[in-house]
């Protein structure tokens, strides 16, 4: 017979392993979904999982698709590890964008060295404004992070949207909602002769590790982990909830508006109403797949930027919609959510053949 | 402004208010139990979706909300089982029913996009719509408005006036107390996570069948979220989730308000209104920690495990 059985300490193995365990389910859900709607579920699979790795243009795609999910989930990462329900990465991620592009426009004409470092750094200021203000929010007036950040994703959206459609629209383009295209001096440089692959991968890595090192080697880490783990005991050893809240709300946000930047002044080189397919919504799932752990995000967010190009591969070659990549990873999210139920819990065989 | 135009105005304001006030009135119950589920906006997706295809294919709206809610219902219990029987933290698995909910109702909806159909009708209902003034407001709705009138009596009737509504907060302020009296606490949940899928399959159907009719990718539009900050706003009482959700509906609608005044400001920014209304109310309610702490039921969010004692 087969009972639950809670274990006296958490399992550190199954931490590692449930992940894996939720992908592999995610796939066999995907493949009974598959064969359901008369797809072949090998050929699927095959075009979701392994055509983004097969030849080296794909593989350039999925690390520009790899570079906003990492920077987004690092910050999410010790936001959640600190108890603070940030869902706002994706706005934080548009602020970004439009705050950049605002500054990249105004530097169209010139050639500057300096150019880009400001459109960057305009684009990190940006999103931390759009972190920082929910987080004041939260520890002035203890509103809900959580619905905050949510309306600010919002806000962010149609404020993009206006943008594009009245003082940042191209006069030469044609009455399209979009912007000038920016000049050379404002656009990352890349990184493989014929690819899309920009430098902004590097800044997502360095941010991996940057996390990483924050969190496992700082006394300020240190205190993200107490708190997170126990709030009460955080605050009886003096440390101080609002100083660490702002800390990681401010370096999410910077991220977060470093992947919008990196996105306007990367790959699609002037800003447009669909910035972003979602990625800071993913990054949610990038950052539970890791583990809430910076390096952990460097593997997850690779997982999740083959998927997104599978996505698009799979729309182009077998007509499968889109909205197949968010389905699976909401399904996902369920599967690790059940899986970690046996990082504190597991199945005793017992033989009650006796009784 | 003539008062042709304020009627005008206020009868949009209800119906743009409908979907919502089920929505919140379904989230309401939950949180009355103990359980925050964030996965309104994907319940509502799915009802949506679901509910044009089942109106699309059969030509018959009614079917459509009955498809909707059981959908809804689906939905819910996915939530309920990890939540519940799996201990899954509240957030991330209602966070998880929102991915889910937008890629799903996405992908089964991506084949009837555009495509419209015929909703309900609206009916005048006899001698209260004669009623000057408010009867051209209230009284000359679809089938659907009046059904989320009744509802929210009949929810006030139920959670301040019956036993119902006394096991449910019970179980929402001290699950271990109710547990100890022989309350099936587990149980009063599941039903209350369920009747907020009912609710949310419901007000998805009342998008897609009778607001547009129409089915578009995310045309939800955030409304799950600001139902939950509906419910905090209203201070967990069904009676001021009515008032909320007709004050949202008139921000929704306010740029149409303003273009009959004739103001010109851009409609993308008018449309960030009703999320920037939400941030605001919600600043204004919480700001008070000392009420909120005493208004929100005391084990909202909190998992419950029979086998361990308070």
């Amino acid at each position: 017979m087969i009972r639950i059985q809670a274990r006296t300490e958490p399992s550190a193995l199954m931490k590692f392993v449930s992940p894996l365990l939720a992908i592999v389910l995610t796939l066999i859900f995907g493949g009974i979904l598959f064969s359901a709607i008369g797809k072949s579920p090998v050929q699927a699979l095959q075009v979701l999982l392994i055509a983004p790795l097969a030849d080296s243009y794909n593989i350039g795609e999925m690390f520009v698709k790899m570079g906003p999910l990492l920077l987004c989930a690092v910050g999410l990462s010790l936001c959640y590890r600190a108890n603070m329900w940030n869902i706002g990465a994706e706005g934080q991620l548009l602020a970004g964008a439009l705050g950049g592009s605002a500054m990249a426009l105004y530097f169209v004409e010139s050639e500057s060295i300096f150019a880009l470092p400001i459109t960057l750094l305009a684009g990190v200021v940006s999103g931390m404004v759009w972190a920082a203000i929910p987080t004041f929010l939260k520890l002035r007036f203890n509103s809900n992070l959580i619905l905050t950040t949510i309306m600010f994703n919002y806000i962010a959206l149609y404020l993009l949207i206006w943008a594009v459609h009245g003082p940042l629209r191209d006069p030469q383009g044609y009455g399209f909602p979009e912007s000038a295209m920016f000049s050379d001096a404002t656009l990352l440089p890349t990184i493989f002769e014929s690819s899309r692959t920009h430098i902004g991968i590097l800044f997502a890595l360095l941010a991996g590790v940057v996390g990483w090192f924050i969190l496992t080697k700082t006394h300020l880490g240190f205190q993200i982990r107490v708190f997170g783990a126990d709030e009460p005991a955080a605050r009886y050893a003096g440390f101080h909830g609002k100083k660490l809240s702002w800390f990681v709300m401010l370096f999410a946000g910077a991220l977060a508006g470093l992947a919008g930047i990196g996105e306007t002044a990367g790959p699609i080189g002037q800003l447009v109403p669909n910035v972003s397919p979602g990625y800071g919504y993913s990054a949610i799932i990038v950052a539970y797949l890791g583990r809430l752990h910076p390096i952990g995000a460097i593997i997850a967010a690779a997982f999740m930027a083959v998927l997104y190009m599978g996505g698009d591969l799979a729309q182009i070659e077998m007509g499968i919609p889109v909205a197949v990549v968010s389905m699976f990873q909401g399904v996902l999210l369920f599967f690790l959510l059940a899986c970690d139920f046996f990082i504190n819990n597991r199945l005793s065989f017992t033989n009650q053949a006796t009784n | 402004m003539d008062s042709d135009l304020i009627i005008q105005i206020l009868f949009a304001a209800i119906k743009t208010g409908t979907p919502l006030l089920f929505i919140a009135l379904g989230e309401l119950i939950c949180e009355k139990s103990g359980v925050l589920n964030l996965g309104q906006e994907g319940m509502m997706l799915m009802g949506a979706v679901v509910g044009f295809l089942a109106a699309y294919s059969t030509g018959n709206a009614g079917l459509g909300v009955i498809a909707a809610i059981i959908m809804g219902s689906i939905m819910s219990l996915i939530f309920a089982f990890l939540v519940l029987h799996v201990g899954a933290n509240q957030v991330a698995t209602g966070l998880a029913l929102t991915i889910f909910g937008t890629g799903l109702s996405a992908f089964v909806g991506s084949s009837v996009v555009g495509q419209t159909i015929e909703g309900f009708k609206p009916i005048a209902l006899p001698l209260l719509s004669d009623i000057p003034f408010i009867g051209r407001i209230l009284f000359q709705h679809d089938i659907l408005v009046y059904s989320s009138f009744m509802m929210a009596f009949i929810l006030m009737f139920v959670v301040n006036k019956t036993r119902i509504g006394l096991t449910l907060k019970a179980v929402g302020e001290n699950p271990h107390a109710a547990n100890a009296i022989g309350i099936k606490v587990l149980r009063v949940r599941y039903l209350a996570v369920m009747f907020g899928g009912v609710m949310a399959g419901l007000s998805g159907a009342y998008m897609s069948l009778v607001y547009t009719p129409m089915w578009v990718e995310n045309m939800t539009a955030g409304r799950g979220w600001i139902a939950l900050a509906l419910v905090v706003f209203a201070s967990w009482r069904v009676g001021r989730i009515m008032l909320g959700a007709y004050l949202f509906g008139l921000a929704s609608i306010m740029h149409l308000v303003l273009q009959g005044l004739g103001w010109s400001i851009s409609p993308n920014l008018l449309a960030m209104l009703p999320y920037v209304a939400t941030v605001v109310v919600m600043v204004i309610i919480s700001a008070d920690k000392f009420k909120e702490k005493l208004l929100a039921p005391r084990s909202l969010g909190k998992p419950f495990d029979p086998r361990q004692m308070a």
